[in-house]
């Protein structure tokens, strides 16, 4: 798309002819419902009688709502750190190995991701477990003594769903560190440059942007992973999206779980594109240097 | 000397550190897999004895059998849906130099971005305020729009490695638009079409966000009644189910890596 020419004349307009269905199904479907949610939003009660910013007053002026809301981006950060610690060190064996050895990485990679999340979840919970295989190893090599209670923790939670996210970050971090010209690091290792020095001030600078993609991926998938969290992180856990759900078929109060939903959209997409738009100025300055 | 021990420690670190990772990334699937054959009535693992007993129970399930059709059907006619729109949308943007393709791409890509569940929700206002009932057919409305922005990528980007000049000599010899997108352009991008159905009807059949507020107890889809059985109790149902789903998904891939290179569509994202 970059580079193109932009032109406006009505005789290109046939060419977007194609997607008139799609525009249709998206005006219906998509947009139409959303500015629905927004109107919803904006009625003071579940009654619909009057309008008015009650629902979003009420977000904020209590402390609990924020928590919430607080508890579920750390959340997001956690996991989404957490992936890149383990993804780096896949990627610089993938690079290292040979071709038999990498198509074994890609499907090792591939098979979480086509698997369904309530089945990857459901793995978890038998992990996790209180006669999983975490409490069970720890339990007959004597270390603890007792099972330790590991599902229904946010520790759990974290590690739940960063293996269940990992591939999203695994596969942009591969695909940069493939492209970074191996002519940097021969020159690197024959400046003398030892392999950890090679990796902080070639390698990282450069597949930065890979991992930055993967780390937004996995952080919107993880706040919103309602699944994992509702059956690994457990009743006790409240994260948005269960808050969402509690309020709109539990309690349904439409207004409220309009106002949550959109408060909860603006909060990720916002965090999305600052942390794109500040990640992107900071490395022209790294070019500039 | 001390150069070497630097390297020695990080090779270690890394490799150690990939290790964990590459098992991270296996053990579940491979624990769902051994979990799904235990003769026992839990989820203790290692299993107690092995029996093939949580199968036999699930071919009597009706309960979990019939969500697990619908899921089927809506997934089918949800990858329907969004291939043949999909491939519309992705078709006029690809070539096209107007600034209204560009706003067009970010719309049909948008659903990725948003918090499905606050789409999920919407349609239900929606449809509640309309007066429309919950259906099949609301239900897949629901998913096409969920499954568009991977047809959009994927087929957009076997267009883009299309020569352009195919189609325009095909226009130039007097062929009518339709028939060289049937005779030039489709047979072209049809692995990109196949490998985005792949994925569309995956992410079909394993929708929460959408299902959960459009699927009523007339439309049960399987990922929501898996989802309140495991709130419930921890049956081990669940892990026949998952295991069936797990071996189906591996020969899919098998099979969708055979017809239309699905490793190299997903690695080029």
């Amino acid at each position: 798309m970059l580079g193109r020419r932009e032109s406006l004349g009505l005789a290109n307009l046939t060419e977007l002819l194609p997607a008139v269905p799609l525009v249709a199904l998206f005006s219906l479907a998509f947009l139409l419902p959303l500015v629905m949610l927004v109107f919803v939003s904006l009625f003071r009660t579940p009654q619909f009688i009057a309008m008015g910013a009650d629902q979003y007053i009420r977000f904020l002026s209590d402390a609990f709502n924020l928590q919430v809301l607080l508890d579920t981006l750390v959340l997001g950060v956690e996991v989404a750190t957490l992936t890149l610690v383990l993804a780096y060190p896949l990627g610089l064996v993938y690079l290292a190995v040979g071709a038999f050895a990498r198509s074994l990485i890609t499907f090792l990679i591939l098979l979480p991701l086509l698997t369904s999340t309530v089945v990857r979840t459901f793995a978890w919970i038998v992990i996790l477990g209180r006669e999983g295989i975490v409490n069970s190893a720890m339990l007959s090599l004597g270390l603890w003594d007792q099972p330790v209670r590991l599902l229904y923790s946010w520790g759990g939670l974290v590690i739940a769903l960063a293996q269940i996210q990992l591939p999203l970050m695994a596969l942009p971090v591969i695909n940069s560190l493939l492209r970074v010209n191996p002519n940097l690091l021969k020159a690197a290792e024959g400046l003398g440059a030892a392999r950890p020095r090679i990796f902080l001030t070639v390698l990282l600078p450069l597949t930065l942007p890979g991992a930055i993609a993967g780390w937004l991926l996995v952080f919107a998938a993880a706040v919103t992973a309602f699944i994992t969290q509702t059956l690994v992180g457990g009743g006790r856990i409240i994260l948005m999206p269960l808050y969402i759900y509690q309020q709109a078929m539990g309690v349904q109060d439409w207004p409220f779980s309009a106002a949550l939903s959109l408060i909860f959209t603006v909060a990720v997409v916002g965090i999305v594109i600052l942390v794109g738009t500040l990640s992107r100025r900071f490395m022209r300055g790294v070019d500039a240097a | 000397m001390q150069r070497s021990f630097a390297d020695l420690a990080y090779a270690v670190l890394a490799g150690v550190l990939a290790a964990i990772t590459m098992l991270l990334l296996l053990a579940p699937t491979a624990v769902v897999l051994v979990i799904s054959f235990t003769g026992g009535i839990t989820l203790k693992f290692p299993p107690p004895s092995w029996s093939i007993r949580w199968y036999r129970e699930l071919l009597l399930s009706a309960e979990i059998i019939q969500p697990a059709i619908t899921s089927l059907k809506v997934a089918t006619l949800a990858t329907l849906g969004a291939a043949i729109l999909g491939t519309g949308g992705a078709l006029a943007i690809a070539r096209s130099r107007h600034r209204l393709a560009r706003i067009l791409d970010a719309l049909f890509m948008s659903p990725m971005v948003l918090p499905a569940m606050a789409f999920g929700l919407s349609l239900l206002m929606v449809f509640n305020l309309v007066g429309i009932r919950l259906s099949i057919a609301t239900l897949v409305l629901g998913h096409v729009v969920v499954c568009v922005p991977f047809v959009i990528r994927m087929v957009g980007a076997s267009l883009q490695q299309l020569d352009p000049q195919l189609a325009n000599c095909s226009l130039s010899l007097g062929a009518s638009r339709w028939y060289t997108f049937r005779r030039i352009t489709l047979p072209l991008i049809q692995r990109g079409i196949f490998a985005s159905c792949f994925v569309a009807f995956l992410s079909s059949f394993d929708n929460v966000p959408v299902s959960l507020f459009l699927a009523d107890a007339r439309t049960e889809v399987l990922p929501i009644k898996l989802w309140a059985i495991l709130e419930g109790s921890l049956d081990v149902r669940v892990a026949a189910v998952s295991g069936l789903i797990v071996i189906t998904t591996l020969v899919g891939l098998v099979l969708a890596e055979r017809l239309g290179g699905l490793n190299r569509q997903i690695e080029q994202r």
